[in-house]
């Protein structure tokens, strides 16, 4: 399907979205977000706490649906979806990261990278086998018969990224992935995150409030009241 | 930081006398160093002679004649350029910003537009930098780090300056 909207030539971004608001109660969280990614690239969602980055992944992720506005990934609207359609996508193609408590404390490491892998039907052996070259590539090979419980935050997040990438998705989202770790830490998940999506092409939507974690994307988006840079640079001086 | 620019931005507000600019310039950025008389002087006859001030009155006095300096229309394009352009991102910018962002509130310009773009420019700098580290030995990667973590220290100053916009902008009009 080929972008009617813009006039503009060139494919359609991978994922995109305009006019975007989300209000919860009477607290605006979006006011007229757009936002675009295209395969392969990293874009870092920046601003400050309350400004709606949160909301804004949610909504590109398919998680929140906006009170107004259109997400479009890889030519299909999402709001144009069922429940069912929007649930395998985000099993099948997306990947996620968030800052923590994402792994299951029950299942080791290994089985933890598996778990996608085995819910969208692999045998669990050629799951495992994928998960173990995951965490080898994370650096996090002796983590995979532990708990998340008995490893540190560091290692549970290369944990997580690996988990995040194993189904080899077309996009990530990374919501704050460093925030809870130290600066040498954080700096490891971020090398890591990056060289893997860069290797399979994969985007990754990256919220960050760290200038430094948004230095390892291509390209930035600000975030405030609600409203994306494009729309707050345009003819300001 | 440019003293020629800052009093070209103060004068925008409305013609004035040299000694008032000065008045102005140390109440407003002068706290640890104030201007000595002979550096508005001279600056101001360096404006004037590029056309950026007129002179548009003098008013005789007890003392030396008082000029009383306009700017001139090259002297607000002047202005608007240079609050349009980023610093280059090097430690201990915040003097310079600082001005910026006070002279933007002054003139009724868009003070968040001058952080945006600064905030892009540290960016790209530091993207160079965290690319170069990822790709060099141990030495590389401290050197980079150390630069990092200065532009990062920049970016925060202006994220929370970013956020106390509103809060500036009332101080900055009644001073």
């Amino acid at each position: 399907m080929t972008d009617t909207t813009s006039g503009l030539p060139g494919p359609e971004p991978l994922l995109s979205a305009r006019g975007l608001r989300k209000a919860y109660g009477s607290t605006p969280a979006l006011d007229g977000a757009g936002f675009t990614v295209d395969a392969g690239e990293i874009v870092a969602v920046m601003g400050p706490s309350g400004s709606g980055k949160s909301t804004l992944l949610h909504c590109l992720a398919g998680i929140v649906k906006p009170d107004e506005g259109t997400v479009r990934y890889a030519g299909r609207e999402l709001s144009a979806l069922g429940d069912a359609e929007r649930s395998a996508l985000r099993r099948e193609e997306f990947g996620f990261v968030f800052q923590f408590g994402q792994l299951v404390p029950e299942l080791t490491c290994l089985e933890n990278v598996a778990l996608p892998l085995r819910l969208a039907g692999a045998r669990r052996r050629d799951a495992e086998r994928r998960a173990a070259a995951w965490l080898e590539r994370l650096e996090v090979t002796d983590s995979g018969p532990k708990r998340p419980g008995e490893i540190s935050g560091g290692q549970g997040q290369r944990v997580a990224v690996a988990r995040a990438l194993v189904g080899e998705p077309r996009v990530v989202f990374a919501d704050e992935p460093t925030g809870a770790l130290d600066s040498l830490n954080g700096e490891r998940v971020m090398r890591l995150l990056s060289a893997a999506a860069r290797e399979t092409r994969a985007a990754v939507v990256l919220v960050t409030h760290e200038a430094r974690v948004a230095a390892y994307s291509d390209r930035e988006i600000v975030v405030r009241d609600g409203r994306t840079t494009a729309d707050l640079t345009a003819g300001a001086l | 930081m440019s003293i020629g620019h800052t009093l070209l931005g103060l004068l925008e507000a409305g013609p004035s006398h040299g000694y008032d600019l000065k008045r102005e310039f140390d109440a407003r950025f002068g706290q640890d160093r104030p201007l000595h008389y002979g550096q508005v002087y001279s600056t101001m006859a360096r404006l004037l002679k590029h056309g950026l001030v007129e002179v548009e009155g003098v008013e005789p006095g007890e003392g030396p004649e008082r000029k009383r300096y306009a700017i001139t229309d090259a002297g607000l394009t002047d202005v608007a350029q240079w609050l349009r352009t980023p610093e280059k991102p090097e430690p201990y910018l915040q003097n310079t910003l600082y001005t910026k962002v006070v002279i933007a509130l002054l003139t009724h310009r868009s003070a968040e537009a001058i952080l945006d773009a600064q905030r892009s420019e540290h960016l790209r700098l530091m993207r160079e930098l965290t690319r170069r580290k990822t790709e060099g030995d141990l030495v590389d990667q401290l050197i980079c780090d150390h630069a990092l973590f200065h532009l990062e220290a920049d970016l925060r100053w202006l994220e929370l300056t970013a956020a106390r916009l509103d809060q500036l902008r009332t101080a900055v009009v009644v001073a």
